[in-house]
C-alpha cells in the first residue's frame, strides 16, 4: 500500500526572516519541548525524580557529556581561529565562520547544561563574588563565562551584516583584539577541565590520572576541533549543498593528526614512565575501555589520515567521526570508568532526554542561523530538499 | 584540635550518632530515595557506626565498630576544590565548615574528597552539601564535639593534635595487640581525626596506601603556572598579530604581487 506523506517542507518568511519546517525539525522541536518540561521539573523538584545521581556518582551524564564533551567538541572554534587568526593560514578561512557558530552554540549549550546540573541554581553567580581561587573549577567557571561572551561578540561580525548594520565597522575594528583574547581563554579552560581531576588522584584508575591531564585535555580538544569542523561541514554539505574543497579539509584534519601524534607520544611516554603497561593489558573493564579509547580513537584514525586511505571518498569523514567518538569516550572514561566503584549509576531516561534536547536545540539554532546569516558563504542558504521540491536546483 | 578514636574501646552503642543528631538538629528515620548497601553516611547522618566482622590471624572472628565522619584534613581537598568558598577551614578551630549561602551545588567537593565524606540532599528541591562540621560552635566555646562528649567508654578523646599523636604512639607501644599505625597521622597531609586499632585497618574499611602529600598539591602546582603561561601565550599571539599586520601593510606598497606560496600571507 502506498501512503502519501503529507507535504511537510515549508518555508515561512516572517518579517523578512526565514523559518523552514522539515520533518526532521518537527522531531527536533518535539525533543526540545520534552526537554523543556524535564528541565523545568528538575529546577522545581531537585534531582530526586529526574536523575539517577547518587553520593557515589555525584557527577553524571550532564557533566560528562553536556559539559566535558560539549566544551571539547566546541574546540573547533578556537583551533580554527588559531590557524586562521593566529598563524594566518587563510585557506582555512572558509570554515572559520561555521566553526565559530558551532563553538558559540556549543558553549551556550554547555552553560545551559551546567545550569541544570547545579543544585542551587539561584546561587549560580556566587563564584563571581566569592572567589574560591584555589579551585580549578573557579578558573573553568570564569574562563567559560568570559569566552562565551567573547564568542558572542565575535559572532557579531556576522550578525551586524544583517542587523544593527551601523555597528559593523566597530565590530571589525575590535575583531583582532577579540580573536587574541578568544584564543587565550579557551586554551586555559580546555586544559583546566583536565585539571579538575588532578585533585581526585587517589580515587581514579591510574591510567586516566597523570600530572599531564591538563595538557592531554588541551591537546585532545585541539585535534578534535578540526575533526568536528569536518563532521559539521559534511552535515552542512548534505543539507545545504555547501561544498568545501576536500583537499583543504584533508590538510586541516592532517594538522589535527600531527597534533594527535604528539598526544600519542606523550601518552606512551607517560604510561612507560609510570610503569602502567601491566594495567593496560590486565583485561579488566577499565583497561579494555582504555584500549578501546586509544586504539579506536587514536591509532586507527592516525593510520587512516596518514595513509592513502585518507584520499578515499569517506576517508577524512571516518577519521573525523572516530576522533570525535574517541574524545567523547575519553571524557566519559575520566568521569565514570576511572572512578567506577559499584557501577550503580546509569543515566535515567530523563537525563538522556535533557542531553538529547540540548543537542536538538543546537541543531535547530544552527539551521535557523545559517539560513538567515552569511555563515556558509552566501547570504542565505536554503535546504537542499526544498530546492529540489521547488525545482530550483 | 583533634580527636583520637581507639577502635578497641568502641562498643557500638551509637551514643555519638544520637548526640550528633541532637546537636545538629538532624531528622530521624526519613525515607531516602537513594538506597545504600550498608549503613552509611547520608545527608541526615553526619556520623555513623559501621559494624565490621574481621577474621583474626588466629582464625577467631572479631567484631569491631568503626565510627565514620569527616576526618577534617589539615589540607582539605574539598575546601581547596570549592570554587565559591562555601567549604572552608575555620581559622580558630581548623574545623572544615560549610557556608550554605555560598554553595552553588556543583558537587566538585564530593569528587575531590578522597574519603568520600560529603553527601548531598538528593531529595530536596534546593539541595545542600552536608557533612560533619566538627561541632564548630562547641569547639569555639571550649567544649568537645557532641559525639566525643557523649561517648561513654572513652573511645573518643578530644585534645591537641600533637599531644594526641604522642598519646596514640604511647598506647601502641604499651600494648602489643595494637597495630603499629596511627591512621590519619600522615594520610594526605594529616587529618584531625586519628584512629588506632587492634585489627588491620584495611579490613575495617579504611583506605590504605594514600600519599603523604595533600591532593591539593597537584592543583596548586598546575594553577600556579597558569597565569604565566596565559600571559606568555597572549603576548605571543599579540606579537604574531602585529607581525602579520605590519607584513600586510608593507606588502601593499610594491605594486607587483608576489605569488602565494604555501597559503600563508
Amino acid at each position: 500500500m502506498k501512503i502519501k506523506l503529507p507535504q511537510m517542507y515549508r518555508c515561512y518568511r516572517i518579517l523578512g526572516w526565514d523559518f523552514t519546517i522539515t520533518p526532521a525539525r518537527v522531531v527536533l522541536l518535539l525533543l526540545v519541548a520534552f526537554m523543556g518540561c524535564v528541565a523545568l521539573t528538575r529546577l522545581l523538584t531537585g534531582f530526586r525524580y529526574i536523575t539517577n545521581l547518587t553520593d557515589e556518582t555525584p557527577w553524571g551524564l550532564w557533566i560528562s557529556f553536556d559539559v566535558l564533551c560539549g566544551v571539547a567538541l566546541a574546540g573547533g572554534g578556537y583551533s580554527t581561529a588559531l590557524l586562521v587568526g593566529g598563524f594566518k593560514y587563510q585557506k582555512y578561512g572558509v570554515v572559520a565562520r561555521s566553526a565559530l557558530l558551532t563553538s558559540l552554540l556549543g558553549y551556550l549549550l554547555v552553560m545551559a547544561g551546567l545550569f541544570l546540573d547545579i543544585g542551587l541554581w539561584p546561587h549560580f553567580w556566587r563564584p563571581f563574588v566569592s572567589w574560591g581561587y584555589t579551585s580549578v573549577l573557579f578558573e573553568v567557571f570564569w574562563c567559560i563565562s568570559i569566552y562565551t561572551t567573547i564568542l558572542t561578540l565575535e559572532f557579531h561580525e556576522v550578525i551586524t551584516e544583517r542587523m544593527f548594520k551601523f555597528l559593523h565597522p566597530y565590530v571589525l575594528k575590535a575583531l583582532p583584539f577579540l580573536v587574541i583574547i578568544g584564543l587565550i581563554f579557551p586554551m586555559m579552560h580546555q586544559s583546566s577541565l583536565g585539571g579538575l581531576f588532578l585533585i581526585a588522584k587517589s580515587k581514579m584508575f591510574p591510567l586516566w590520572w597523570s600530572p599531564l591531564l591538563p595538557l592531554y585535555f588541551l591537546i585532545s580538544s585541539f585535534f578534535v576541533g578540526s575533526a568536528m569542523v569536518c563532521v559539521e561541514s559534511d552535515l552542512a554539505r548534505r543539507n545545504y549543498a555547501h561544498r568545501i574543497d576536500p583537499h583543504i579539509m584533508l590538510q586541516l584534519t592532517r594538522v589535527g593528526g600531527r597534533i594527535m601524534l604528539v598526544y600519542l607520544a606523550l601518552k606512551l611516554i607517560d604510561v612507560t614512565r609510570q610503569g602502567q603497561w601491566g594495567l593496560v593489558f590486565q583485561g579488566s573493564m577499565q583497561s579494555n575501555l582504555y584500549l578501546l579509547e586509544m586504539v579506536g580513537g587514536i591509532l586507527v584514525p592516525l593510520f587512516i589520515i596518514f595513509s592513502p586511505l585518507a584520499h578515499r571518498k569517506y576517508g577524512v569523514l571516518v577519521y573525523s567521526w572516530l576522533v570525535v567518538a574517541g574524545v567523547v569516550l575519553n571524557r566519559m572514561n575520566c568521569v565514570f570508568t576511572a572512578m567506577y566503584k559499584s557501577g550503580d549509576y546509569f543515566p535515567s531516561p530523563f537525563e538522556f532526554a535533557v542531553s538529547i534536547g540540548l543537542v536538538s536545540i543546537g541543531c535547530l539554532a544552527y539551521g535557523i542561523i545559517v539560513e538567515n546569516f552569511n555563515v556558509l558563504g552566501s547570504r542565505r542558504v536554503t535546504q537542499h530538499h526544498i530546492l529540489q521540491k521547488t525545482d530550483l536546483l | 584540635m583533634a580527636v583520637l578514636v581507639d577502635l578497641t574501646k568502641c562498643i557500638g552503642c551509637e551514643s555519638c550518632s544520637v548526640a550528633c543528631k541532637l546537636w545538629n538538629k538532624l531528622p530521624y528515620g526519613k525515607e531516602k530515595s537513594r538506597r545504600q548497601k550498608e549503613k552509611d553516611l547520608n545527608d541526615d547522618n553526619w556520623t555513623v557506626i559501621q559494624e565490621k566482622h574481621v577474621e583474626g590471624e588466629n582464625g577467631k572472628a572479631y567484631t569491631r565498630f568503626v565510627k565514620k565522619q569527616c576526618l577534617h584534613c589539615l589540607e582539605p581537598s574539598c575546601a581547596s576544590a570549592c570554587f565559591s568558598k562555601a567549604l572552608r577551614v575555620d581559622p580558630d578551630t581548623h574545623a572544615v565548615v560549610y557556608v550554605p549561602e555560598l554553595c552553588v551545588g556543583c558537587r566538585y567537593c564530593m569528587i575531590a574528597c578522597p574519603f568520600e565524606i560529603p553527601r548531598y540532599q538528593w531529595d530536596e528541591p534546593l539541595p545542600l552539601v552536608t557533612k560533619c562540621e566538627f561541632c564548630v560552635g562547641r569547639l569555639k566555646d571550649g567544649d568537645a564535639p557532641a559525639c566525643v562528649s557523649a561517648c561513654p567508654t572513652g573511645a573518643l578523646v578530644y585534645g591537641e593534635r600533637d599531644a594526641l599523636i604522642a598519646r596514640a604512639h604511647e598506647i601502641i607501644a604499651a600494648n602489643p595487640h595494637y597495630v603499629d599505625y596511627v591512621y590519619g597521622e600522615k594520610e594526605l597531609g594529616g587529618t584531625q581525626w586519628l584512629y588506632i586499632s587492634d585489627q588491620p585497618f584495611e579490613k575495617l574499611g579504611f583506605k590504605m596506601g594514600l600519599e603523604e602529600i595533600p591532593p591539593s598539591t597537584y592543583t596548586h602546582a598546575y594553577l600556579s603556572k597558569v597565569p604565566f603561561l596565559a600571559a606568555a601565550w597572549g603576548l605571543f599571539l599579540a606579537g604574531m598579530s602585529y607581525y602579520h599586520h605590519r607584513r600586510a601593510k608593507n606588502e601593499k606598497k610594491p605594486p607587483e604581487k608576489k605569488e602565494e606560496g604555501d597559503g600563508r600571507i
